[in-house]
């Protein structure tokens, strides 16, 4: 589904991502875990399109397509979700809207009809059931005024409305309670199919306690200095990184 | 000061033409030419050396030469039913004027008893103490040379009178429309007489429905006596050859609520000249705008609120979209009298800036010389919000429509600011479709029904 090479990104000059190397199958769940710093946010913002960052060297397909070659919006159209580590507030868009907008852009692109009001309104129920969101926070403007952890809540909300092949969940736990936890970790996992996939980036084991990865990979320095099954989160919780940046020097 | 020659084309058509100018006014109107003419030589027409004129100079447009309106006949209410004028969609009482003359609408039998709305020509020798009480009153030809220039030309216009304790509860919907094939200036005087306890609103639609070039210079005095209600709207849908200075006048007496709109939506060079008076205590007004432009476009408010008493308050906020090499001013100027304890007085002008050729001036006035006061202002000029922008796309919404959500968002707070709801939503629609770059497009003003203009020449 997703094959990245010898991914190289800069932002004001500086080189962040330093070559890397993943590979993500249908079905799977990935963990990338890594120190503060390493370039975790930077590798989701620059799948996702972000133009503050420069992509100098590497290649990324996702499906089939080249995805550096398309912008934001198509990225999403074609199946690409991210949930971001800081989510937007943005006043005088009401959550309602914004999905009607964001979902109908989607299937148009697809060649699909777009949803009638009262279908439209249904999912919006249904897909607020599963992440367990508080019915007037949809009725508001997106994430204006929302706690952190409502915010974390309303990404996958989003993403449970735009339904995506691949989601990047960015620190999707930080700032979350044990029960907010649980509840956005079972919506990621309802929402988990043989045809869709998911990466988590993390700094807890915690959250892979309730989604357990198939593969945890440690970014360090803008690169994958290591790759191994869920037990190497264990090792990364009890030990910390230091063994690693050893490792590395 | 020295007049110019287009100020001196100007005093010379009205000696030529004083005889048919004031053949069908009334006596109040036509003894105002006296001082007006007097303060007319003394003042001219503004030039940017005028202070409160830096931003928008005027000069050029305003001289004999044109076809003058009050040569011509009007329009009959037949000849506007070729505009296929379709005015259900608002429920409220219809006038027009069309080229500053009023002409008779629809559904004005059905205002309340002794509630009048009409032509201001007609209603002024109707009504000739009300004319003696308001006419000239607030918009002072001695003070601003447009103002003694309308009060030269001055023949027609609309006259609201809501007498003592009446309610209006549909908006009286004045449109005012400019048409024809040469160029024309006009000078369209209108009077809004809201007595003690009376309520009204009042939207003025202002198009034009012909590709000439219109110079416009109306005069607009509001009257709002004690705990009376008056909601004002103005809407400006006009081609970009239109230039238009609107003046608005209001004056509050005690427990009196003002909302002023403006939305201008469409326009070539518009000036508004937006005067409050807060005169008895416990007086409230909310005064907005929201101006939408692009192209050469030139939009200025010009607002004056004047606290000359205790315990009022008002609340101004006025925001700008400008696209393309528009260009727009804003001055904020509150003045608070030394006894006019306990005042609150917030302002606020903030400006979307789509492009680097946008330019916007803006610029708070204060004079306070009371020391129980809350006031505060604020104004920005900004560009659309990346992040926002990337956040939108990144669920699949295109640049373009994140773009239109973005805009709209930044313009709605002007939008709740609408009282009446069904007019509310229909300039939300407006609003959007100016947004959507549709206005030109759309073939009828979805406020009163009327007909877009094939603006597409002008540009
Ligand atoms: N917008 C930016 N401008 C400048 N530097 C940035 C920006 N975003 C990230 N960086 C830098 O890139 C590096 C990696 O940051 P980030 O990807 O956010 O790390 P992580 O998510 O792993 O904590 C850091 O050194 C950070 O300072
Ligand atoms: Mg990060």
């Amino acid at each position: 589904m997703l094959k990245i090479r010898n991914l190289h990104a800069k932002i004001e000059g500086k080189e962040i991502l330093r070559g890397i190397d993943l590979d993500v199958k249908a079905g799977e769940i990935h963990a990338i875990m890594g120190p503060n710093g390493s370039g975790k946010s930077t590798l989701a913002s620059v799948l996702a399109g972000n133009e503050a960052f420069e992509v100098v060297e590497g290649s990324v397909e996702f499906n089939g397509k080249d995805l550096l070659d398309l912008s934001p919006e198509d990225r999403a159209r074609e199946g690409f979700f991210l949930s971001f580590q800081y989510p937007v507030e943005i006043p005088g868009v009401s959550m309602t809207n914004f999905m009607r907008t964001a979902l109908n852009e989607q299937k148009k692109y697809r060649g699909e009809a777009a949803l009638s009001a009262s279908d439209f309104l249904k999912l919006m129920r249904d897909r607020k059931q599963l992440v367990d969101i508080d019915s007037d926070l949809t009725n508001r403007s997106v994430n204006e005024g929302f706690s952190g952890g409502e915010k974390k809540k309303n990404e996958i909300f989003q993403m449970a409305m735009l339904d995506p092949k691949l989601a990047i969940l960015d620190e999707t736990d930080s700032g979350l309670d044990i029960d907010a936890l649980r509840i956005v970790a079972n919506g990621v996992n309802k929402l988990r199919r043989p045809d869709n996939a998911t990466i988590l980036i993390t700094h807890y084991q915690r959250l892979l306690d309730h989604i357990v990865p198939d593969f945890v990979h440690v970014l360090y320095k803008g690169k994958i200095v290591k790759s191994a099954g869920k037990e190497l989160a264990y090792e990364l919780e009890k030990n910390g990184y230091d063994w690693i940046k050893q490792e590395m020097e | 000061m020295q007049l110019s020659e287009h100020d001196i084309s100007l005093q010379r058509l009205f000696a030529e033409n004083r005889e048919l100018i004031e053949k069908d006014a009334a006596p109040g109107v036509n003894a105002a030419r006296e001082g007006a003419m007097e303060a007319f030589s003394k003042l001219g027409i503004p030039s940017s050396k005028v202070e409160a004129y830096k931003y928008t100079n005027l000069q050029a447009w305003f001289k004999a030469g044109y076809t003058q309106a009050y040569g011509l006949n009007g329009a009959t209410s037949e000849a506007l039913k070729q505009f296929e004028c379709n005015v259900h969609e608002l429920d409220s009482y219809t006038l027009f004027t069309v080229n500053g003359k009023f002409v008779a609408g629809s559904n004005v039998e059905a205002l309340p008893d002794g509630v009048e709305a009409g032509s201001f020509a007609e209603l002024s020798k109707k009504y000739p103490e009300l004319l003696k009480r308001y006419y000239g009153s607030l918009a002072k030809v001695e003070e601003d040379g447009f103002v003694a220039l309308n009060t030269l030309f001055a023949t027609d216009g609309i006259f609201i009178y809501v007498p003592k304790g009446k309610v209006v509860e549909k908006p009286i919907q004045v449109v005012n429309v400019l048409t024809g094939e040469q160029d024309l200036m006009v000078n369209q005087r209108n009077l809004i007489v809201v007595e003690e306890q009376a309520q009204a609103r009042v939207l003025f639609c202002d198009h034009t429905m012909s590709m000439s070039r219109f110079v416009v210079n109306t005069v607009t005095e509001g009257h709002v006596a004690e705990s009376a209600m008056l909601d004002f709207y103005n809407l400006q849908n006009q081609h970009n050859g239109t230039v238009q200075v609107g003046a608005y006048h209001f004056d509050q007496a005690a427990r009196s609520l003002l909302n002023a709109n403006y939305f201008t939506l469409h326009t070539g060079v518009a000036r508004n000249n937006i005067f409050s008076r807060l005169g008895g205590p416990h007086a409230e007004n909310h005064i907005s705008g929201l101006y939408v432009i692009d192209k050469n476009q030139h939009v200025d408010n010009f607002s004056f609120i004047n606290h000359a008493v205790p315990d009022c308050e008002s609340n101004e906020l006025f925001k700008g979209v400008m696209d393309d090499a528009s260009t727009g001013a804003f001055t904020g100027r509150i003045l608070v009298a030394p006894d006019a304890q306990r005042t609150n007085a917030y302002q606020s002008n903030n400006n979307l800036l789509l492009t680097e050729n946008a330019k916007m001036n803006t610029r708070p006035q204060l004079e306070i010389y009371a020391d129980d006061v809350k006031c505060s202002h604020g104004a920005t000029v900004g560009q659309l919000d990346e992040n926002a922008m990337f956040y939108l796309r990144a669920r699949g919404i295109s640049k373009e429509e994140a773009n239109i959500l973005l805009m709209y968002a930044f313009a709605y707070e002007v939008i709740e600011k609408i009282q009446v709801p069904a007019l509310k939503e229909q300039i939300r629609e407006l609003v959007e479709k100016r947004f959507r770059g549709e206005l030109d497009k759309c073939d009828s003003c979805v406020v009163c029904g009327q007909l877009g203009t094939g603006r597409a020449k002008s540009e």
